[in-house]
């Protein structure tokens, strides 16, 4: 019940936080505004790290006057991450049915020669030493990559294999599509139980030998803007080097989580769908990774500016470490739902080691914080060149998203 | 002065107590950081020897002398800083913060010397920046 008034009065007010903190609304800039002070050059840009000075010295107010544009980013593994390809057709034409790029397997399901490489799937010859997000980063990095196709043949397309080599520039089309990426928090991960766990956090000693998270905290985009205010579908982004796009909201996207008085969620909450083109893209951003005894994902490297637009967005950017959160939960526990050890804040992971259970505990994260700073920057010179527009989104985000479970049940069971 | 040795042994030699040579004649102070014996029963021992230039120098002229292979040099991990994404999670692994990300510039940075060459690092890197081949030299 609570959820649904505090939703109804953001829908209407969208001044949560300032209403909260007592803060009266008296800076009002339109998206149009911001782009011609960009345009002119006189536009105010910093990162999330740098508003947080800003802020300090001459509060909220006078801070939303002065800053135009806070650029956040995050650089860390993120599975749903994978591309589609579209190849050109063949003389005589192939229905791709079975697709092999460098022998890492790709969906073709689709049209006769579209497809869609993920970055988790594995070589069929290399196993998790060679997969999707491998594949992804040899096109961009221009190698040539070995094709396979096989197919039943029809009338119209009558080939029924093909092997050939391609490049990125060669194909038609080729561009990112992550279904879930840049999630707005992460629960850290432990392991209790007397053996190491290999995990997509890492590898997690045993006897909680250590804590792993993996959010780039105050710089991340999401946290930044928690109510998805200036970041929704057609929301322009920097992705892996390229300008993307929020295509869509995230998949497991939970906005309804219960949160604090920032209204920052204590465990994952919001998540993006993004896209761009992959011949635009560097692999200086995006970097396959390999977890041992897990398999492959992919370090995405996304940046995202948010418009000041009143002090409401100037409250919601001037969060710091100190004022999020996050679970610690047990990867030992090897059911959907994990034992909680607590909440600490993203200040104390930073520090390097958390108490527990009278224990100190070494933190380590698993998000680059020196790359997620490094987009924050080149993303402010970007803007600042006037390279790079602010968009508002086309549409919101829904704010009562909640999880459902896969439950196994009979044919008609309720 | 401290000095990290990887003392590879002949058959023969393996039943030799070098190290307690090593402490007796030549006054170091041993760290044992690794013990081995192959099934060619080859041995190899990784130490950390600490005493004057004098001692150190007549050490290795000693082990060189009685036919043991000596390399030397910080850690037998190599760490490369042009593959390195500077993400972290190496560093809670590492038992010793030779690896370790620095607070303001969240760079990672190793020190070879703080290594006890468990190569726990090196499954813990997801880009592989990180390998166990002997970043050690012959002397």
């Amino acid at each position: 019940m609570r959820t649904v008034l505090f939703n109804e009065l953001l829908s209407v007010e969208r001044s949560f936080l300032c209403l909260r903190k007592g803060i009266k609304m008296a800076v009002k800039k339109t998206y149009d505004e911001i782009n011609q002070k960009i345009k002119e050059g006189n536009a105010v840009i910093v990162t999330a790290d740098e508003v947080l000075d800003i802020v300090a010295e001459k509060g909220i107010r006078e801070a939303a006057k002065h800053v135009d544009v806070v650029t956040t980013a995050t650089f860390g593994p993120m599975c749903s991450t994978g591309a589609f390809i579209n190849f050109g057709h063949a003389d005589p034409p192939i229905r791709m049915t079975n697709v092999l790029l460098n022998d890492v397997p790709a969906y073709a399901g689709l049209a006769a020669v579209d497809a869609y490489i993920g970055a988790t799937e594995t070589s069929i010859s290399k196993g998790i030493g060679y997969g999707g997000a491998h594949v992804i980063c040899d096109l961009i990095d221009r190698k040539e990559i070995r094709l396979k196709a096989s197919s039943p043949g029809t009338d119209c397309y009558p080939r029924k294999n093909i092997e050939t080599w391609i490049n990125l520039d060669d194909v038609n089309e080729a561009y990112l599509y992550n279904p879930r990426n840049a999630y707005q928090n992460y629960s850290a991960a432990i392991n209790t139980s007397d053996s190491p766990l290999y995990t997509y956090m890492g590898i997690l000693k045993p006897a909680m030998g250590n804590v792993h998270y993996c959010t780039s905290g105050q710089l991340s985009p999401l946290l930044n803007d928690p109510y998805y205010r200036t970041i929704g579908i057609g929301t322009r982004i920097f992705l892996a080097g390229a300008q993307g796009f929020v295509s869509w909201m995230g998949t497991q996207f939970s906005s309804g989580r219960k949160r604090n008085e920032n209204g920052l969620p204590n465990a994952p909450g919001g998540t993006l769908a993004v896209s761009g083109d992959l011949r635009k893209m560097t692999t200086d951003f995006l970097k396959p990774a390999v977890f041992k005894n897990y398999g492959i994902s992919m370090f995405v490297g996304i940046g995202v500016p948010i418009p000041i637009l009143d002090e409401e967005m100037m409250s919601c950017v001037s969060v710091s470490d100190k004022d999020i959160f996050t679970s610690i939960e047990d990867y030992s526990f090897k059911r959907r739902d994990k034992a909680s050890l607590g909440t600490v804040s993203y200040e104390e992971l930073r520090s390097g080691h958390i108490k527990l259970g009278g224990k100190k505990i070494p933190t380590a994260p698993i998000t680059s914080l020196h790359k997620s700073r490094q987009i924050a920057k080149l993303l402010k010179e970007q803007i600042g060149k006037g390279e790079f527009e602010i968009t508002r989104p086309v549409q919101r985000f829904p704010l009562d998203n909640t999880l459902k479970s896969l439950e196994i049940k009979s044919k008609g069971e309720k | 002065m401290k000095t990290k040795w990887l003392l590879t042994f002949s058959p023969e030699m393996t039943g030799e107590p070098v190290t307690y040579k090593l402490i007796k004649n030549f006054n170091l102070k041993i760290n044992i950081l690794k013990a081995s014996i192959d099934l060619n029963v080859s041995g190899s021992l990784l130490i950390l020897a600490d005493g004057t230039k004098n001692e150190i120098d007549s050490a290795l002229a000693w082990l060189k002398k009685s036919g043991v292979n000596v390399d030397s040099g910080d850690s037998q991990i190599v760490w490369n800083e042009a593959l390195c994404v500077h993400c972290g999670a190496c560093t809670a692994i590492c038992p010793t913060k030779a690896l370790s990300l620095d607070p303001s510039t969240w760079l990672i940075a190793f020190e070879g010397e703080k290594c006890l060459e468990c190569g726990h690092c090196v499954p813990a890197c997801p880009i592989g920046a990180i390998s166990n081949n002997k970043g050690l030299h012959n002397v």
